[in-house]
């Protein structure tokens, strides 16, 4: 029987198997960030060390305010005490840190790619649900507890038991206007936010193929959001060229060695899923989110929907819920809904592609509202600077921001007042995500972009051409 | 390298109040928000952290929420909907948990992360049917103080009406619960299987190792 592509690369992990399946896997790579003090209290309390520091890679985002530059910038108190303690961390125990001065720095997720730290074959975890993001480039990578957090970095190693497999294949090709994120929130609003729990989710398919390393990215940074702890692409010649020359990729003789095995990891012609879904790309619209969960997605162009006609009570009763938490009605057509606010940037979107594309819409019109414009990287800062991009969104009345993970866990300062609207890029519309009493709806960024500069929600295919 | 065990408290047999939570999709974010996450969970007021949005109004007042109402304050068992802890990975959730003393959560689902983190904090996570837990949490709405048994060695709950619910639970996580095992101490009883592995990967795939 053949294998998956997820089963190819655990099967080279397995250390130890215990009779009950449980095993011990081995982890290549650990990403952490400034929210996991915790686990180096306790590592150091227990007289433990890092067992091996080269495979650790720490950076600040969460706490990280996007109008500092420098630790001195943030005001005393715990985010500074956080991003500090990381780096003291970083310190003691001798792995790797890019401080908020380092151009390298910005949100884990899009740091571990951009530095090659991320690679085809791997193993990767993070202490944070996004850390699926990571399986866009054919790895394994989930997030996990600060417990779990402890123990790889005491052990290099976690167990483990091996999730059922589901294929999601996307056949056909996106429309215009219609992106990676587009296609996540519509394969959510399908699968339900907890229709991938206890699988790993494989994505296939034509309209996968065509996706390029970010909108990979994009889509399994949101696997988590329909409940897979991993979601994973086959690594492709874009793949390969999308590594190839990172500073931590290997060279010379190893990186054709590892071109070589990377060549093989594809799930086999006779490889068994446990579940399969299949998608048209053709079909799929710019897509909003209405409700309190990512599952709550519509094609734009739909109206809220009307509870009354939902037949199981407990969906009806959820969709009640957040209808009344939305402050929204039955009927309402998404372009009669207006926003407060608007946030472009987070580990779902916030590469440079992201930032191109809300530049596109954004070019000689004028934000309506607050925009808040954060790129996921200082080197995503510095690419998008030297395309004139930063010029396009200040013209355009947005702010331009510094690295982090900003107003989508809202824990940096970067937060809604009680009953704000907002259309945001980030991968969580749960109530109170960015603010207590705050309202989210999760888009693309051109879909973001253009509520900028009109206000409301409205179909991006529909603007026209720029200014 | 220390093999130190910081040892949780070992889940044997547990009884309390049962709590009803009648939210579908209850993600990590309600039950603690972010806000709180840089918090020692020392805080004193860490008890109150615990679904605090949900409980409490901007100024500190409570809001009309069944963990505030007589007979489920005191609340040690809760009774959730589907898809429990969903979301964020927060391990802070079960901390949040354990701070108020619930060392049992039963639900249809739970997200995959929350599940594992309530295990390693010495937090039992029970999966039962969905009608069972809307029976469940039927009787605690009509039967405010009601409560529930769990017990682990024969993997039964026992409902307010004496009725008897049979789960499953993998043989490692009960293992784990029932002697609070720290599982850094189990894992590096296999120390050398993991230095010979780590020896013969990175010969195998040297273009894994870190380059620099």
């Amino acid at each position: 029987m053949g294998k998956t592509l997820f089963e190819k690369i655990w099967d080279q992990h397995v250390i130890v198997e215990r009779e009950d399946g449980d095993v011990l896997l081995y982890i290549d790579r650990h990403l952490t960030h400034d929210m996991h003090f915790r686990a180096f209290r306790t590592l150091t309390a227990n007289g433990q060390t890092l067992r091996e520091p080269d495979k650790l890679f720490g950076v600040p985002d969460h706490s990280v305010p996007t109008t500092a530059k420098t630790v001195a910038d943030i005001p005393p108190g715990e985010m500074r005490e956080a991003v500090e303690g990381l780096a003291e961390a970083a310190e003691k125990l001798g792995f790797t840190h890019y401080s908020m001065t380092d151009d390298r720095h910005g949100i884990v997720h899009v740091v571990g790619p951009e530095q090659g730290i991320t690679l085809p074959g791997l193993t990767l975890v993070c202490g944070d649900s996004h850390t699926s993001t990571h399986g866009a480039l054919g790895c394994i990578a989930f997030g996990i507890g600060t417990t779990e957090v402890q123990h790889v970095m005491a052990t290099q190693a976690l167990w483990q038991r091996k999730p059922q497999m589901m294929r999601i294949t996307v056949t056909g090709e996106l429309g215009f206007g219609v992106t990676g994120k587009d296609l996540i929130l519509a394969i959510i609003a399908k699968i339900g936010t907890a229709g991938g729990t206890g699988y790993a989710i494989e994505f296939a398919g034509s309209a996968i193929d065509a996706l390029s390393m970010e909108g990979r990215m994009t889509l399994c940074n949101m696997a988590i959001e329909a409940g897979a702890r991993s979601g994973i692409i086959a690594p492709d010649d874009k793949t390969i060229a999308y590594c190839k020359g990172r500073p931590h990729a290997p060279t010379g003789q190893a990186w054709d060695q590892a071109v070589a095995y990377w060549q093989t990891l594809h799930s086999d012609p006779d490889a068994v899923f446990d579940a399969e879904v299949t998608l048209d790309g053709n079909e799929i619209a710019p897509m909003v989110t209405w409700g309190n969960s990512p599952q709550w997605a519509l094609p734009v162009t739909a109206v809220i929907p009307d509870p009354a006609q939902e037949a199981d009570p407990l969906l009806r009763a959820e969709m009640e819920a957040s209808i009344d938490y939305m402050k929204l009605a039955p009927g309402m057509a998404f372009s009669d809904i207006s926003v407060d606010t608007v946030f472009i940037g987070a580990c779902t979107n916030s590469r440079i592609e992201d930032m191109r594309a809300a530049a596109a819409v954004a070019k000689g019109r004028q934000a309506k509202v607050r925009t808040l414009v954060v790129p996921g990287s200082g080197l995503v800062k510095k690419q998008a600077e030297a395309e004139g991009l930063d010029r396009i969104f200040i013209d355009a009345g947005m702010e331009w921001l510094e690295p982090g993970c900003s107003m989508c866990i809202a824990v940096n300062g970067d937060m809604l007042q009680p009953g704000q609207r907002s259309a945001s890029t980030s991968n969580r519309n749960f109530r109170g995500r960015q603010g207590p009493g705050s309202r989210t709806h999760l888009v693309s960024p051109a879909m973001a972009a253009a509520a900028a500069v009109t206000g409301h929600f409205i179909d991006v295919r529909t603007l026209g051409p720029s200014q | 390298m220390s093999t130190s065990q910081k040892k949780l408290q070992p889940f044997t047999t547990f009884a309390g109040v049962g709590v009803p939570i009648d939210i579908p999709n209850c993600d990590t974010d309600q039950i603690i928000p972010a806000r709180f996450l840089r918090r020692a969970v020392e805080d004193p007021d860490y008890a109150r952290f615990l679904l605090h949005d949900l409980r409490f109004n901007e100024d500190g007042s409570e809001k009309d929420f069944v963990f505030n109402r007589p007979g489920y304050r005191e609340g040690k068992i809760f009774v959730a909907d589907i898809n429990w802890g969903c979301g964020s990975s927060r391990e802070n959730a079960a901390n949040a948990l354990d701070a108020n003393g619930i060392r049992c959560v039963i639900a249809p689902s739970f997200g995959d992360i929350h599940y594992t983190n309530c295990i390693k904090n010495g937090i039992l996570p029970v999966r039962l049917p969905a009608e069972d837990c809307a029976r469940l949490r039927a009787q605690l709405r009509e039967s405010p103080g009601a409560e529930l048994a769990v017990d682990l060695e024969s993997q039964s709950v026992t409902g307010p009406d004496q009725q008897n619910y049979a789960f499953e639970i993998k043989p490692f996580d009960k293992q784990r619960l029932m002697q609070g095992l720290d599982e850094v101490g189990l894992t590096l009883e296999f120390d050398n299987q993991i230095k010979n592995f780590a020896k013969d990967y990175s010969r195998r795939f040297a273009w894994a190792s870190v380059s620099r």
